[in-house]
């Protein structure tokens, strides 16, 4: 998907918003371009063509997952089966919330970011391994390429760090925060 | 500023990983919480703060009446869950009902919750509009909302700082939205991604509370994770008195406090991006997000003038959903909605200057006007001045406080094809209505196209 600035709304609709729990989302995931108006799947969006059913790795335009917080974006690129996403940046928000949820967000540098989209033009089954131990993207002709990813994201993706657990564990410290400045 | 609010919040910093930064108000609603309850309710846990966490209901609330019955079940039950939540761990709700309640970014500043120097987070991008008062607020998601009722805490990492200085004085017809649609067409819809905006420069500071919030609110637009204005007597004088602000002798205390928060001069940013407003027209957007926009009276790019193919072909892709040709002016086209409204322009200012401008005056035949306040206490205060007799006399609607059609979750929404101007932040497609077209502007601009029933520069009205 090589269109820039994708934003979450069209990842979401905000209709789809209304749910209370975080499941069956991938149903709605790209709705607006996924379906035509007349409720019939639109052939020419990328996520309808059967190559790319399966799919794991979704290839993606530059700023991706700008705008609303909703963590109802990484649930439902989850749902639908995608674990991972690359492109030249991502939209902040869109990048903490899908740590959170076990999506990797790989940035790649603009160069890469071009042989891949090459690479899928050519071939759609071309396969991609992303190694989170070694940072490392391939592709191709044993084409393999480092990406940065911050060490505690890293970790909690591996080792399934739990977040809130490690907030938890600062008890005392939130504890002796909170001894200073309350009342202040 | 930043790196002062920065490090008075952070609990703990270990190497190698994010800072533990305690929050000091937690704002909620009704979309994006329901599962972070849910997981603190199935790990037996608390929130650790209810007395820093207040919850209100807007985004998916009906603004006909305030009937439950005309939301669809989803939204109907979203709501009774956000009020099940608050019960149930004793966070106080500003329910359907109540007289304070509105759009959760509006409230927090009429309420006096807002203050600067704080830390403020909210599952909700637009939080950035709290940096109007000189305090780090930004939005995040669920998860996170979960993080911060259990323990008061976030971990984050420390965005570096952006200063957009605006000089020069603004001409009439032109308000704080052109500014900062002027900002976001020159730093991009990407362009603060990594950092914190701290909006600087006499044009800012000339500016009262409710222009500063619209400028603040819109930061998250060009991707940076908030946006701040130095609190100064504007800040401290729009404060006193408020139900949550200090009082009395607790005010002084604030006051010597808040004086600190204010960015020494000389500060050092990490990038600098400058506007002078001397020659700032009323801007409106022409595309899909919100840095696509320009001068009232200018055309659209062709798409030669774009050398970065991506963004050729993002204008050529959002020009194709508007139903635009490059190169047109938008003055005089032809528009079926008007919208005033959501959590950048609904205060009682935004109010004024429409009702103002559509005195006497009538919107045009066929075209749909909605006027929609940011919070109840914003309808009342409009209803003692009498502006929604003006609002309805022109022939507009006059409904309560919600998002409504900002991102129509709630039955407010443009019909598929047309063409709205909207005072709101976001023209994404389908945004305001699937299959809508929305054009971004100020509530003057927004008026004046009302009256007129086609893209209209307010200059010529007033
Ligand atoms: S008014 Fe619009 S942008 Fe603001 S909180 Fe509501 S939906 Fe979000």
């Amino acid at each position: 998907m090589a269109m820039r600035d994708v934003d979450t709304d069209q990842i979401v609709p905000a209709r789809f918003l209304k749910v209370i729990d975080k499941e069956g989302l991938g149903e709605h995931l790209f709705e607006d371009w996924r379906i035509l108006p007349d409720g019939s799947p639109n052939s020419e969006f990328v996520l309808n063509r059967p190559e790319v059913q399966g799919a794991q790795i979704l290839l993606a335009g530059s700023n991706f997952g700008c705008g609303s917080s909703r963590e109802h974006a990484p649930w439902a690129l989850m749902d639908w089966g995608v674990r991972a996403v690359i492109s030249t940046s991502f939209a902040d928000i869109f990048r903490n919330n899908a740590i959170k949820n076990g999506l990797l967000p790989v940035t790649v540098e603009a160069e890469t970011h071009g042989e891949l989209f090459g690479m899928v033009d050519r071939d759609p089954h071309a396969e991609v391994t992303i190694d989170l131990v070694s940072q490392t993207l391939s592709f191709g002709n044993e084409h393999a390429v480092g990406f940065p990813m911050d060490p505690f994201a890293r970790l909690s993706l591996l080792e399934g760090v739990d977040q809130l657990g490690y907030l938890l564990s600062m008890e005392e410290k939130i504890s002796a925060y909170e001894a200073n400045h309350d009342g202040s | 500023m930043l790196s002062k609010i920065w490090s008075d919040h952070v609990v703990a910093q270990e190497p190698e990983s994010p800072a533990v930064l305690y929050i000091d108000l937690h704002l909620i609603h009704e979309v994006t919480s329901p599962q972070a309850f849910t997981g603190l309710r199935e790990a037996g846990r608390q929130v650790r703060r209810p007395d820093k966490t207040f919850a209100t209901m807007d985004h998916s609330t009906p603004t006909l009446a305030l009937d439950l019955n005309l939301v669809d079940k989803m939204a109907a039950a979203q709501v009774r869950q956000l009020r099940k939540n608050c019960a149930e761990f004793g966070v106080t709700l500003y329910d359907l009902d109540s007289d304070r309640r509105g759009i959760v970014h509006i409230i927090g500043a009429e309420l006096g919750l807002t203050q600067p120097g704080m830390m403020i987070v909210c599952g909700d991008s637009h939080t950035s509009t709290h940096g109007a008062f000189g305090a780090l607020a930004f939005g995040i998601g669920t998860s996170e909302v979960k993080h911060v009722l259990a323990t008061q805490c976030l971990l984050q990492t420390k965005p570096n700082s952006f200063e957009v200085r605006v000089d020069g004085r603004m001409g009439p017809g032109v308000t704080a939205k052109d500014i900062i649609l002027a900002v976001m067409a020159k730093v991009g819809v990407d362009g603060g991604i990594g950092y914190v905006f701290e909006y600087t420069g006499p044009a800012i500071r000339a500016l009262d509370m409710e222009q500063r919030m619209t400028v603040c609110n819109m930061s998250i637009e060009a991707g940076a994770r908030a946006g701040m204005i130095a609190p100064d007597d504007t800040t401290f004088e729009y404060l006193a008195g408020r139900e949550y602000a200090p009082s009395g002798q607790a005010w002084e205390t604030a006051l010597r406090n808040w004086r600190q928060v204010a960015t020494d001069e000389g500060a050092i940013y990490d990038r600098t991006v400058s506007l002078d407003t001397g020659e700032l027209e009323p801007m409106i957007t022409y595309g899909t997000n919100p840095s696509m926009g320009m001068p009232i009276s200018d055309r659209i790019p062709t798409l030669n003038e774009f050398s970065d193919v991506n963004k050729r072909q993002s204008v050529e892709k959002a020009l194709k959903y508007m139903d635009l040709e490059p190169g047109q002016r938008l003055l005089g086209h032809e528009i079926d909605v008007v919208f005033i409204g959501s959590c950048t322009n609904s205060r009682i200012t935004d109010l004024r200057l429409a009702a103002d401008l559509l005195d006497g005056r009538k919107v045009a035949d066929g075209l749909r006007m909605l006027v929609v306040p940011g919070s109840q206490s914003v309808k009342r205060q409009a209803e003692a001045e009498g502006l929604h007799e003006i609002f309805l006399n022109a022939g507009a609607e006059w409904r309560e406080a919600g998002c409504s059609m900002c991102l129509a979750m709630n039955g407010d929404e443009l019909e598929a094809g047309q063409y709205g101007v909207s005072t709101s932040n976001r023209n994404y497609e389908g945004r305001q209505g699937k299959g809508g077209r929305s054009f971004l502007a100020s509530p003057l601009t927004a008026t004046a196209s009302a009256i007129m029933g086609e893209i209209t520069d307010p200059r010529t009205m007033l």
